[in-house]
């Protein structure tokens, strides 16, 4: 293939066959309508392997327009491999507009976390996801697990749980923590930490789910109901860190361990790289800030 | 004693194709009672098992069970929904494979509790309370209760599927060869366990077994199928001192003395 | 006081399917009553069907023809057409049985087979026990057996345990099979008392024994089950 970023004529815009789209769009529709419920769809086969997202790059093929701005986030960071391979991907395939800032963005793809900064009406979300079914590993047969979402049969989400009190004393489940959409469909908000589940409910922005190699389409509408599962005397509780972002200071946001050496020594820092450089550009300063520091925007792919 | 019966069942058959799973059978079966249904490998008692058990569909016949509120509800009529409800709640089911009733992988008081959070238990403390209890009803020690069925023998596997079972108070279980495949000595300790159980909690059962000793045991009727017709039924003491069916006089004269 | 139980024109056969169908006769024109409070004493030698009458009338066996009417729940049941269920509530609360051999039940204590029968009609089971170790205790069966399952028991010692079992409630009819084959002259006397006084209480009770020195202790009456010969019926 020897097509320019600018020679979008060579490919159908965002990639995919317009026929593709409908079928995906219409998937999308049905998942908005009944809100968790695991849509089936035709997934094709994409430039990537199945697990770097092509899930969510399907979803984000087919909503996207030459107005669009897009952010994509791997684990929070604009600048890893997947998130970076991404966004070029669609500035070749659809001209569209990228960037890192969460506010200017409408529509942010990402793998495993929700931004800090809150999502806004208009803002869609797209989750990449692995496994889409939460009862997957307590009843590996689909054709049971599908009518147990039909007759709303969650007592096994609950014996997932009540493993974990058992074992470890508390519920320990912290990534891909199971919720019940709208007061209907137990739904797995993709491996995002638990922390970010309360980020969900009655988020204002549009949160579509896609999974690329188990061909499932979910969705969660503006200003839907997202409760986490739990038990009455081991109520749901997200992680909480004893220390602030090591870099900006940010306390109440997500934190990553960074090793620094191979003698033990390591920092925490914000998963969301974006949230983070807006910090120390606003003048905040963590314990282990460098004196100088990278001005927001630097990191753009090279061309 | 309540003068209507918990099932009645009408002129139920099964045909696979051509060939006949189970063909018109009738009975009522009262709250309290155990039924035994006996009969060898292929004589339509598990047939008749899965069709009463709603996971078969008969090809014709009806049944009829009486719900909690005392109306009596057609059970082919239902939705599969208020079937399954049924399923976990009113009912049990104990399979000869513990391993096809149990959850494998998950630890014994998960799988005691299961029914209980199906039915909107949250509370985990409580849950496992109960697990505790019941573990203790089948004879496993309360240490246990964090294991896997995986870690367990096959007699202790089978108490568990029964305590799993019965954890939510059903007034009809269901039976498939319960002791079979094991150990004489555990038979009968977990003869004698389901025994009690039935009489204290006042429990219908319906018990496929081929064994004539199980069912002397555990009913107080008994019916004898062969090629998917039930060839002679009554009391069990009755039919098993005094049996009228050719087929039924060769079965009782095939038990070994010890 | 009403007849307990009454007996009219029963016949009963065996069909041996497996040896060519032939058909083995029992008895026929059975018929008799008894009385409450009176001991009636089935007599004649072994093989003359006086088992296979008490069989009968407890269910165990099947009846070809006649009527067994019983006075059950103030109404009366034809026990030779009734339903497993009925059969089954007469003997809950009418009528009892000592058969000449226990059967045993793996794991379950000598004290709890023999109040078993008074909890199944409704009796608290610590009440129950309580009643069956004042039997246990009257047939003299030592109390270090008493919370030991029977199976592994001697003869008499299973022998006192049926009766004890088929003794313990008030039934109004009670059915005996032989019940003091295998004891004792000491313990023959207990069930000597133990009928007299369920005669005192109004009970109609009908029996086996074989034991002449008891059946004349507790007969009443005697009814020569040889009358009741297949043959004779057509002679």
């Amino acid at each position: 293939m020897t097509a320019q970023p600018t020679d979008i004529a060579t490919y159908n815009f965002a990639y995919l066959d317009e026929q593709t789209k409908r079928m995906i769009r219409r998937a999308i529709l049905k998942g908005i309508a009944i809100p968790g419920y695991q849509v089936p769809f035709a997934s094709r086969e994409m430039p990537m392997p199945y697990g770097w997202g092509t899930g969510g790059v399907q979803v984000t093929a087919s909503i996207i327009g030459p107005d669009d701005v897009l952010k994509v986030i791997d684990q929070g960071a604009d600048d890893t491999t997947n998130a970076v391979s991404i966004r070029a991907f669609f500035k070749k395939v659809a001209n569209v507009a990228v960037t890192t800032d969460t506010a200017a963005a409408t529509i942010i793809q990402t793998r495993h976390r929700i931004p800090e900064h809150p999502l806004t009406a208009g803002q869609v979300l797209v989750y990449q996801v692995p496994i889409p079914e939460p009862l997957r590993f307590l009843e590996p047969r689909e054709t049971e697990t599908r009518k147990m979402h039909a007759l709303e049969e969650y007592g096994l989400m609950h014996v997932k749980l009540y493993e974990d009190i058992a074992k470890h004393g508390r519920i320990a489940t912290t990534y891909a923590y199971p919720v019940k959409v709208e007061g209907r469909y137990v739904m797995d908000p993709s491996p995002t930490p638990k922390f970010d589940n309360p980020k969900m409910h009655r988020s204002p922005a549009l949160q579509l789910f896609g999974a690329g190699r188990e061909k499932r389409i979910y969705a969660v509408p503006p200003f839907t109901d997202v409760v986490s599962l739990d038990f009455e005397d081991h109520p749901f509780e997200v992680q909480t860190f004893d220390q602030p972002c090591a870099l900006c200071a940010a306390e109440n946001v997500y934190l990553d361990e960074v090793i620094l050496d191979d003698h033990g020594g390591h920092m925490f820092v914000c998963s969301d790289t974006d949230y983070c450089e807006k910090r120390r550009a606003d003048g905040h300063r963590g314990h282990l800030a460098p004196e100088t520091d990278l001005a927001p925007g630097n990191m753009e792919p090279a061309r | 004693m309540t003068d209507e019966p918990l099932l009645r069942v009408s002129a139920l058959s099964k045909f696979y194709g051509s060939r006949v799973g189970c063909d018109n059978v009738s009975f009522d079966l009262w709250p309290g009672e155990v039924l035994a249904v006996v009969g060898e490998s292929g004589s339509g008692k598990t047939t008749l098992l899965n069709c009463l058990s709603t996971r078969l569909l008969p090809s014709s016949g009806t049944a009829s069970y009486r719900m909690r509120d005392g109306q009596f509800r057609e059970l082919y009529r239902m939705s599969e929904a208020e079937r399954r409800f049924l399923m976990r709640t009113d009912w049990g089911f104990v399979h000869q494979n513990p391993a096809d009733g149990l959850r494998m992988t998950v630890s014994a008081g998960a799988n005691v509790g299961e029914r209980l959070m199906a039915v909107g238990d949250r509370h985990y403390g409580k849950i496992r309370a109960t697990a505790v209890d019941w573990l203790s009803r089948v004879e496993i020690e309360e240490d246990r209760i964090d294991d896997e069925p995986r870690a367990f023998s096959g007699g202790m596997r089978q108490r568990l599927q029964i305590a799993r079972n019965l954890v939510t108070g059903p007034r009809l279980v269901f039976m498939d060869e319960p002791t079979g495949g094991l150990d004489v000595s555990v038979q009968a300790r977990l003869l004698d366990l389901l025994r009690g159980l039935v009489t204290d909690l006042g429990l219908a059962a319906i018990v496929v077994t081929h064994d004539l000793a199980v069912a002397r045991l555990l009913s107080q009727r008994m019916m004898v199928m062969k090629d998917g017709r039930v060839v002679e039924s009554g009391l069990t003491d009755r039919v098993l001192d005094d049996p009228r069916a050719p087929y039924t006089q060769l079965l009782v004269s095939s038990i070994l003395q010890v | 006081m009403p007849t307990p139980l009454v007996v009219s024109d029963v016949a009963k056969s065996f069909t041996m399917h497996l040896r060519d169908g032939i058909k083995l006769p029992v008895v026929a024109g059975v018929s008799f009553s008894i009385k409450a409070g009176e001991c009636t004493v089935l007599g004649g030698p072994s093989g003359a069907g006086k088992s296979s009458i008490l069989k009968m009338l407890y269910g165990n066996y099947a009846v070809d023809e006649g009527q067994i009417i019983v006075t059950h729940e103030d109404g009366l049941i034809d026990l030779a057409r009734a339903s497993p269920r009925t059969v089954l509530s007469v003997r809950r609360q009418t009528i009892g049985y000592v058969s000449q051999f226990l059967r045993t039940v793996p794991r379950v204590s000598a004290l709890d087979v023999v109040a078993e029968p008074l909890v199944e009609r409704g009796e608290e089971r610590e009440a129950a026990r309580a009643k069956a170790r004042a039997l246990l205790a009257q047939l003299n069966l030592p109390e270090k057996l008493w919370m030991l399952p029977p199976a592994t028991f001697s003869g008499g010692e299973q022998q006192r345990v049926n009766i004890a079992r088929g003794f313990i409630t008030e039934h109004p009819i009670l059915l005996l099979d032989e019940p003091t084959a295998s004891l004792d002259a000491t313990n023959r006397d207990v069930v000597i008392e133990l009928i007299a006084a369920k005669k005192a209480a109004g009970v109609a009770l009908l029996g086996i024994f074989h034991d002449h020195e008891v059946r004349e202790a507790v007969a009443d009456r005697v009814i020569d089950v040889t009358a009741f010969a297949p043959g004779k019926l057509a002679a």
